[in-house]
């Protein structure tokens, strides 16, 4: 900051939480210097015209930088922080022990989070009607890169034919740009009131259902289960933030509770998803064998006790008992070496970004944005709960990641693009309401 | 904002708090409130066990020549959790191990594979974490090879590790003494309670002999290794550690070279008798001091104890219990239960001479004589006159001690029938002798002999009457009529059971150490010993832990009068009696060897042939026995074979004697902390 500069100038408190709004000209010199760079002022207490460092207009009242939810991203960096360095200590041992180089994990995830934060940058910079417009044809890639999932160009992995391999050992799983583009899709459907209406009319509802069909088709072929299931809390949240009438709700409770059980009798499940289901609902049944993964990752996060064993000193992380613990058995990791203190941070800054989220729905100057915000919030509450909760045993185990935690070039690029969304919605209010 | 949605967003910041508590709280559950029981499942899943096995203890002979080596070689083991993680379950690895330890791939597949119920013999008995041994002697060369081509080579290591062997010094073999080493089986661990921290394979257990005697000592203490393994069962570190502790060395008083000439000898001479056309088959012989301290014993026939190292095959452990090959297993010298002839009438003579007998009265030696209606023949027709009781020793006079025990039968039923309190002076002195029970040498399995009187055939009446009633009949074949006969009174002691008896025939039989100790108490003075093979226990380091002396176990009932009357009866014979042809031109001068000989008529077969002998005869040292069934007569056989004994242990007649001047030594080997052994002052070490 220049010497002297007071930012948001003598008034700039006068009107907290809207004082934004006020227009000003002349003492609001952040403002101005937002809308017009090249205006040159003199600083108080200086000679002549000079301009500003970029650093303090880029840090000056309704500049970019100051119009972003500051405590969002002091959370989301927080857990990229932890995660880096639960993802290093997760694959070190095995990477040292097959003679690779014990870092390979850990550079692979740095350049995710370094792209991640670029896409975080520029999502967040991008205006609302720039995404309502591009939304659908997002949306529509997305779709397409599903379908090309299902080609002989996907690759299955751990029973799900999830992924499409790129070239340098690099992979992209569509699903994840799924839900972010499905959020943007539906928000634009549901978020486009009529003059006078107070809520969604039945065929916006309909249409957004049917918009949203493609895509639970598709990933049901992977098939992905859980995935269906997250992008369904996304629509039915979404739905319910949009104002829809309860008696539409409660038929789209009824139509999804009848399709649910027409997958189950139709036994469209595979037999491992069916296994998983049981494991839970038995899990001392057979603990070697589906139970194994969960009862492992019970005892690996328990016997980090208050304080954990030490980042790098857990030796059920060491010995690898708890497998995919990068990806989806992350938070094994954070529980076996920081303990119930690293553990709850996790949640905390969990809670933090979806309280985030949520506070960003509830200001958000329009109802697209407050459904954009609310369908990231929907999406990152229930991919955390199934996540964790699959990792303490109250959940069955599924291939979801945590969000911003686990290992992932896809994952990490969606959840920055959410948080990017989320960043743009609020920058939105911020200035214009 | 429409304010349905704003109230909607409310309740989704309920729900997210909602869901988030939950996981807080079950976080805090498992961690905060149930850590310790998962910090202990934790380290249960994490480390496993791993036995050291400890550096058994030798067993030496008494100048510290190693009888059983436990040495430490290069071993080539298997790993098989590593091999069951290769794509092909170690086919590749194993093949290519076949090509250097020159060894058929089928049996290393055998003997790596783990046992389970599904998985036949040959198998891996013990854990699969335990290294398999499949090579227990490569050259250094092999074990370089396969040390440093371990990506070859995955799970295959090669390491010092304690082997048994047999070295054999002087052609020692006394492998049933010293007995073998097996894989300890999970029964025998819950039996034995035996101090290994776990089941595992390579806990040899000694299973016979001086290696299960001892094996408590032998066997030193495992030292225990937590390793630290992942998910995969691979060990990436190592937890703690506690050293392996060695087992004690075994010094016995066995003397490698007189058991090699023990051995040399009684092969002959089974041969000389077989070569003679008897249908000899079998013999011991024991070499033992006056005072218990088993020096040789030898038998026949023997087998390589090297056998079992490395695991026997199933067709030689079935040669080692085959009747067909002679049992070599047995030790015939505690195991075997033989008539032991005339050797038996030192104990009619002091019986006779403790029921007031004059021993220097006339008593008269006939062809034959005739008792209770069966008529009892000497080992000679003619008469051979009146004669004192140092002749009839002599001559081995069966009917002098066929009358007298006749005598001492009709003092103790008078009309047929037992007074009340029987004496029965030649079975009570038999019994004094130590006969009819074990010695209780330090070896397992040991057998007690048969003294005949009148609870004997009491308990055998008793056993036997069940099956001789239902199929006794009087009027039947001949043995339908004994079978009917002793239906009725099996249990009588009649004067023929008692006649024969005291020349040690009929139900008689004695093991070849049971007629050494008693020799050796007769030479002593009277002192009976539970011999002993075992001399000292000493630790690694040197330090003895254990001297072990054969305790005494009894008192002849005899004065030392007539102990010293019968000793010099045992010495006529050999200048003038039946082993005087067998002892022609020994040098008695320096050696004067006394004993007895003794031919044991075997219904329905070749008789036994004993010599029992203790030397010098005026202050006696040593005591040798040998036993010969199916070969023919004592004088013939055994006692030749033992004056080659003899021979061999003062090295009178041209060959060079194991004892310098006969004495054995007075001193332990001495065991330096190097491991290396030092032989006792003035004697020879190595083999």
């Amino acid at each position: 900051m220049a010497p002297g500069f007071r930012p948001g100038g003598p008034h700039g408190r006068r009107f907290p939480g809207t004082g934004y709004g006020r227009r000003s000209p002349g003492f609001d010199y952040g403002r101005l210097e937002a809308v017009r760079p090249s205006f040159r002022t003199p600083a108080p207490g200086t000679f002549g015209i000079r301009r500003r460092s970029v650093f303090a207009r880029a840090v000056a009242r309704g500049s970019p930088v100051r119009s972003l939810d500051w405590v969002l991203l002091a959370a989301v960096t927080g857990l990229t922080v932890l995660s880096t360095l639960l993802i290093w200590s997760a694959t070190r041992p095995q990477l040292a022990q097959s003679g690779g180089d014990p870092q390979a994990f850990l550079k692979k995830q740095l350049l995710n989070v370094a792209i991640g934060f670029v896409l975080l940058a520029v999502v967040s910079m991008l205006d609302s009607r720039v995404l309502r417009t591009y939304a659908p044809v997002a949306y529509l890639l997305a779709c397409l890169g599903l379908l090309a999932v299902l080609t002989p160009l996907g690759a299955t992995i751990n029973g799900a034919r999830s992924w499409i391999a790129i070239g340098g050992g690099f992979e992209v799983e569509p699903s994840e740009y799924v839900k972010v583009t499905l959020i943007l899709v539906v928000a634009v459907i549901l978020g486009q009131l009529r003059d006078g209406d107070k809520a969604p009319r039945g065929r916006d509802l309909v249409l957004a259902i049917v918009v949203s069909l493609p895509a639970l088709g598709l990933v049901m072929l992977q098939p992905d289960l859980s995935v269906v299931i997250v992008l369904s809390v996304i629509i039915f949240g979404m739905v319910v933030v949009s104002g829809a009438r309860l008696r539409w709700i409660a038929g789209l409770l009824l139509v999804t509770a009848a399709l649910g059980l027409l997958v189950w009798r139709m036994h469209v499940l595979k037999q491992y998803q069916i296994q998983r289901i049981t494991a839970f609902v038995h899990p001392t049944a057979d603990p070697s064998g589906s139970g194994y993964d969960a009862s492992q990752a019970l005892i690996t996060i328990g016997s980090g006790g208050v304080f954990g064993q030490g980042l790098f000193h857990g030796a059920q992380t060491a010995g690898h008992f708890v497998p995919e613990q990068q990806t989806d058995f992350i938070f094994t990791v954070a529980g076996e070496e920081l303990g119930f203190v690293g553990a709850i941070t996790i949640i905390a800054l969990l809670g933090v970004i979806l309280a985030r989220a949520l506070r960003i729905a509830a200001l958000a100057d329009s109802q697209f944005g407050t459904l954009v915000a609310a369908g990231v919030a929907c999406w990152f509450a229930v991919q955390a709960f199934i996540n964790i909760g699959m990792t303490v045993g109250i959940m069955p185990v599924s291939g979801l990641p945590l969000p911003f935690v686990s290992y992932g070039g896809t994952a990490t690029f969606a959840n920055m693009i959410a948080i990017g969304l989320l960043q743009a919605v609020h920058r939105r209010h911020t200035i214009f309401s | 904002m429409i304010v349905a949605s704003r109230r909607r967003v409310l309740v989704l910041y309920v729900l997210v708090a909602a869901l988030l508590f939950t996981l807080g709280g079950r976080v805090w559950y498992i961690q905060v409130m149930s850590g310790t029981a998962y910090t202990r499942l934790a380290a249960n899943n994490q480390t496993r066990d791993v036995i050291i096995p400890p550096v058994r203890g030798q067993i030496l002979d008494d100048v510290g020549r190693p009888l059983v080596r436990n040495q430490t070689s290069l071993v080539v083991s298997v790993q098989p959790t590593v091999l069951a993680k290769l794509s092909d379950g170690g086919a590749a690895v194993l093949k290519r191990l076949s090509g250097v330890l020159g060894v058929p791939v089928q049996r290393l597949t055998e003997q790596t594979r783990i046992c389970t119920r599904t998985v036949p013999q040959p198998c891996w008995p013990g854990s699969p974490y335990q290294p398999i041994p499949v090579d227990q002697h490569v050259s250094d060369q092999v074990a370089l090879e396969i040390i440093e081509n371990q990506q070859s080579f995955p799970g295959v290591s090669a390491q010092v590790q304690p082997v048994v062997d047999y070295p054999a010094p002087d052609g020692a073999n006394a492998a049933q003494l010293l007995g073998y080493l097996q894989p300890i089986t999970q029964r025998e661990m819950q039996t034995r309670h035996l101090p290994v921290t776990g089941f595992s394979g390579v806990d040899l257990v000694g299973q016979a002999g001086l290696e299960e005697q001892y094996d408590a000592q032998l066997r030193g203490t495992p030292g225990d290794q937590v390793v630290s393994v992942n998910a995969a069962g691979a060990v990436t570190g190592t937890v703690r550690e506690s050293a392996a502790k060695p087992g004690d060395e075994l010094v016995t008083s066995i003397d490698a070279r007189v058991q090699a000439d023990t051995e040399r000898a009684l092969a002959q001479a089974v041969q000389k008798a077989r070569a003679a056309g008897n249908d000899t088959n079998s013999g011991s012989a024991v070499v033992m001091t006056t005072t218990g301290r088993v020096i040789a014993m030898a038998n026949y026939p023997t087998y390589n104890p090297s056998v079992w190292t490395g695991g026997i095959s199933q067709r030689e452990f079935n040669r080692l219990f085959d009747q067909a090959y002679g049992e070599p297993i047995l030790n015939r010298a505690t195991q075997g239960q033989y008539a032991p002839g005339s050797t038996w009438k030192v104990t009619s003579t002091a019986a006779a001479i403790r029921a007031g007998y004059d021993p220097n009265s006339a008593y008269s030696c006939p062809g034959s004589v005739n008792i209770a209606g069966r008529t009892f023949n000497n080992w000679t027709t003619a008469s051979l006159g009146d004669m004192d009781l140092h002749e009839a020793l002599v001559m081995s006079c069966d009917t002098v001690f066929y009358q007298l025990a006749y005598q001492m039968w009709l003092a103790d039923d008078p009309n047929g029938r037992p007074v009340s309190h029987p004496k029965d002076p030649m079975q009570n002195m038999e019994l004094a002798w130590g006969f009819g029970e074990p010695t209780g040498v330090d070896l397992p399995e040991e057998n007690p002999g048969v003294v005949p009187d009148r609870a004997w055939k009491l308990d055998y009446w008793n056993a036997t009457k069940n099956y001789d009633c239902k199929y006794g009949n009087a009027n039947g074949s001949y043995v339908q009529q004994i079978e009917a006969e002793d239906c009725k009174g099996g249990y009588v002691w009649l004067p023929g059971d008692a006649v024969n008896a005291s020349i040690g025939q009929g139900d008689v039989l004695v093991t070849p150490l049971q007629l050494a100790r008693a020799y050796a108490a007769l030479a002593n003075g009277g002192t009976l010993y539970s011999p002993r093979l075992g001399a000292a226990l000493i630790s690694p380091d040197g330090k003895v832990e254990q001297q072990i002396t054969p305790p005494a176990t009894g008192r002849l009932p005899v004065s030392r009068a007539t102990l010293a009357y019968i000793r010099q009866a045992l010495g006529a014979v050999t200048t003038q009696g039946t082993a005087a042809g067998s002892f022609a031109g020994f040098p008695l001068s320096k050696v004067f060897v006394a004993g007895k000989t003794g031919t044991a008529e075997v219904a329905g077969g070749q008789a036994t042939s004993v010599y029992a002998s203790f030397g010098p005869l005026s202050s006696p040292k040593y005591v040798v026995v040998v036993m010969i069934p199916k070969s023919g007569e004592g004088a013939d056989v055994s006692a030749p074979c033992a004056r080659q004994i003899w021979d061999g242990i003062y090295g009178l007649e041209g060959h060079q004697g194991a004892y310098p001047g006969g004495q054995r030594p007075a001193t332990l080997p001495l065991i330096r902390t190097d491991g290396t052994i030092a032989p006792p002052r003035g004697y020879k070490g190595g083999s």
